[in-house]
């Protein structure tokens, strides 16, 4: 099962190395990372998706306690969080196509960045569902490039993180 | 008053209570030297290897409970102790290691002598610096020792750049420190003490499995009196032993691989296993899928990622050994009639495990001229006196040491398990002794291991260590020939040492005493000459060269499954 785990660290050097060597040292899954200062510069907020059962999921969420940067860690897998994310894709768009891609932006709204006489480049931001249904329908059309920031993720509620 | 970074470093292990610091020179740390050469409160001293050094801090700190400091220069010395980091970090073994870096400005561009040693050691460490400015240098020192010493002790690494050590600022060591990311528990949930003791109390067929943790954690006090309150058998693992005297008739002794029968058919027909400070390693469960088939499982431990890693657990209760020891104690005290009545329904057990410690007890052949391993170690144990230290290297003759020595005592084994670090018993003996000047220090070694780390003997003479050094030598890399016998058709592939070496000539070649014995009744006296000797001492037994270390359970196979003789 895919689990989305946000991870708050010191916004120290080396920290990022830290926790993507653990990963790979105990052989845990990363699909995407992303990692940006919070409000509190001292602090960073690294969001990332893995996957395993139970077990291993537990094993990771102690893990990632036990580095000593790490300051706290959300498991948002029970839908007790929202998330986003942001893709950049390019697009063939020629002759009859073009009309069909702006639609397809139009039903997403989604946005074209960039226009040439054979492409279209669109930015679309959304849950990682909504991403792929739009991707699922642009592929036909001829996908030249994609880029994805991988989900980032905030609790729901009126509270922070810090409670 | 305004100081250099390498002199608040120094300042900084003086305020830690450092008194003997291990090290080797260099390009990136001579500003360090430079302040040692006037330093009247730290002894420093020079191995032959930066691996030895590391493993003497080590040794220093298993033996003593401190933490054991070691400097090496950047480069090749910091490569050096990534082996005696990844030995201490396996074992759980508290360190600072003071690495020396390339200036600042020059990091990052294969510098003469860089190396990324944070990024080598990454995963070998419990944590790391890199000291990129004065002021935060006796910050960083604070919170090394308090990272190395709290919670699940280990090795921390401090990189530190020379031009840090030139650069000057107000020294001034912060009184404490507090992590907000880092609050190890100490204190066990006292409802899950309540809930493990009355579990505890209901079994039938109790063991304690006891690991280095309880050792670790100052609570081999605690962990006997709570099992002498409870009147249950205690199994160890090899880096528990000592946690709980050996000659008691609770005693199981070691369990695991070469455990023995009866420690192992408990562990495999047990109803309630409460593990003390043990993670459960391959070496000890055998086949995961049969491990402790019927048991519910209590698991103490002050490190959560131990938990639920390898094996299901029943009731996790996570904190400092000691603390969650004490209050078992309390609890149970005050259920006076529960602990007797489960006193007496226990009784059935423990005379089923009287029966397997007869039927199958801890045995070899005695043999009147070729020398029985075994029979040495009984021997040392007999003619040392009752506090020594032991160390070994890896292999048969640790084994053998484990199975023969009868430990009573918690830090006076010292022996690499996790890592299973040939070439540790010898610089982790003369860690002991440096501590413990006036204790007997002995390191029981193969002669393949002993080769590892032998230079050495110039460090033990040099500084007047009295180290006693053992060799039981079978000319073989005795444990893997082992392997090679009894699972590949006896084809000795690289396991004979060929060339035998004079290892009396050569103790005397470093200024040291040589003994040797090659028949039975030489032992008696040569252990006795050796250990009377005041200077560090080689004792060699020529011992009997394919003897097997027995009981065994061999890789995959359930502890229940072992081979007794072969
Ligand atoms: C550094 C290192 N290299 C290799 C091994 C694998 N190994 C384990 S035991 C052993 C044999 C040790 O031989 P010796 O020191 O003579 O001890 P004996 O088993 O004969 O008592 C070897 C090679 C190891 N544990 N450590
Ligand atoms: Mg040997």
């Amino acid at each position: 099962m895919k689990h989305t785990i946000s991870v708050l660290v010191e916004n120290e050097f080396g920290v990022l190395a830290r926790v993507s060597s653990l990963f790979s040292g105990r052989g845990f899954n990363i699909d995407s990372l992303s990692v940006a200062p919070t409000n509190d510069e001292t602090i960073s907020r690294i969001t990332l998706e893995t996957r395993g059962d139970e077990q291993i999921l537990e094993q990771i969420n102690k893990q990632l306690n036990k580095l000593i940067d790490v300051i706290k860690v959300i498991d948002f897998t029970d839908g007790s969080g929202i998330e986003r994310e942001l893709a950049l894709v390019k697009v063939t768009a020629e002759d009859e196509s073009r009309a069909e891609v702006l639609r397809i932006v139009d039903i997403f709204r989604a946005k074209i960045i960039d226009v040439t006489a054979r492409s279209y480049t669109i930015e679309t931001t959304g849950a990682p569902a909504k991403i792929n249904a739009i991707l699922e329908l642009l592929r036909p059309l001829g996908l030249k490039e994609l880029v994805r920031t991988g989900p980032v993720a905030i609790g729901r509620g009126s509270k922070g993180w810090k409670g | 008053m305004k100081m250099n970074g390498a002199r608040i470093l120094l300042e900084c292990l003086k305020k830690e209570g450092v008194d003997t610091v291990f090290g080797y020179p260099g390009g990136t740390v001579i500003n360090i030297y430079d302040e040692l050469f006037s330093c009247k409160e730290i002894r420093h001293i020079l191995p032959r290897h930066e691996q030895a050094g590391t493993h003497a801090a080590d040794g220093l700190a298993r033996a003593t409970g401190k933490v054991g400091v070691v400097i090496a220069t950047s480069g090749p010395g910091a490569t050096n102790t990534v082996t005696g980091i990844a030995t201490a970090y396996m074992d759980s073994i508290p360190m600072v290691i003071i690495t020396g870096q390339v200036p600042t400005p020059l990091i990052g561009n294969d510098a003469f002598q860089e190396v990324d040693i944070i990024g080598i050691t990454r995963p070998c460490t419990k944590h790391s610096f890199l000291v990129r400015d004065v002021k935060e240098l006796a910050t960083i020192m604070k919170k090394a020792f308090h990272i190395a010493r709290t919670g699940r002790p280990g090795p921390v690494l401090v990189d530190l750049p020379k031009d840090v050590q030139i650069a000057q600022t107000e020294f001034k060591y912060p009184e404490t420190i507090e992590l907000r990311s880092y609050k190890p528990t100490v204190e066990g949930h006292p409802k899950q003490i309540e809930r493990a003791i009355s579990m505890l109390l209901a079994s039938k067929k109790p063991v304690f499995y006891v690991g280095g943790g309880a050792i670790l954690a100052e609570a081999a006090g605690e962990l006997t009196a709570l099992c002498d309150l409870l009147d249950v058998p205690v199994t160890t693992t090899l880096l528990g032993l000592g946690a709980y005297p050996e000659d008691r008739p609770n005693s199981l002794r070691m369990l695991g691989m070469h455990g023995t029968y009866y420690a192992n058919m408990a562990m495999s027909d047990t109803d309630m296993l409460v593990a003390v400070g043990a993670r459960f390693d391959d070496r000890v469960t055998g086949k995961l899928s049969t491990f402790a088939p019927h048991a519910k499982i209590i698991h103490i431990d002050v490190d959560p990622t131990s938990i639920k890693k390898n094996v299901r657990v029943d009731l996790p209760i996570v904190g400092d050994v000691k603390d969650v020891l004490v209050k078992m104690i309390k609890e149970a005290q005050a259920h006076p009639d529960k602990v007797a009545a489960f006193k007496e329904a226990i009784i059935p057990w423990k005379s089923e495990i009287e029966g397997w410690k007869a039927k199958h007890p801890l045995t070899y052949k005695h043999a009147a001229s070729t020398i029985k391993p075994q029979y040495v170690i009984e021997k040392l144990r007999e003619l040392s006196e009752p506090d020594v230290i032991v160390t070994t290297d890896v292999g048969q003759h640790q084994m053998w040491t484990a199975q023969f020595f009868t430990f009573t005592k918690p830090r006076t084994l010292l022996t690499s398990g996790g890592l299973g670090t040939m070439g540790y018993g010898l610089p982790a003996a003369m860690g002991a002794q440096a501590a413990f000047p006036e204790r007997q220090v002995i390191t029981i070694c193969g002669d393949g291991g002993v080769q590892m780390n032998i230079q050495e003997m110039a460090t033990l003479v040099q500084n007047g260590l009295p180290v006693k050094i053992v060799i039981l030598n079978n000319n073989f890399l005795g444990m893997v020939r082992q392997w090679q016998e009894l699972f590949f058709d006896k084809r000795y592939s690289q396991t004979c040492m060929e060339l035998p070496i004079d290892y009396v000539k050569l103790a005397d070649a470093f200024g040291a005493k040589g003994y040797r014995a090659t028949k039975t009744d030489e032992v008696e006296e040569t252990i006795k000459q050796g250990l009377a000797h005041d200077g560090p001492v080689i004792m060699e037994f020529m011992i009997a060269r394919e003897e097997k270390v027995l009981p065994m359970v061999p890789a995959g196979a359930s502890l229940n499954e072992m081979v007794l003789n072969a």
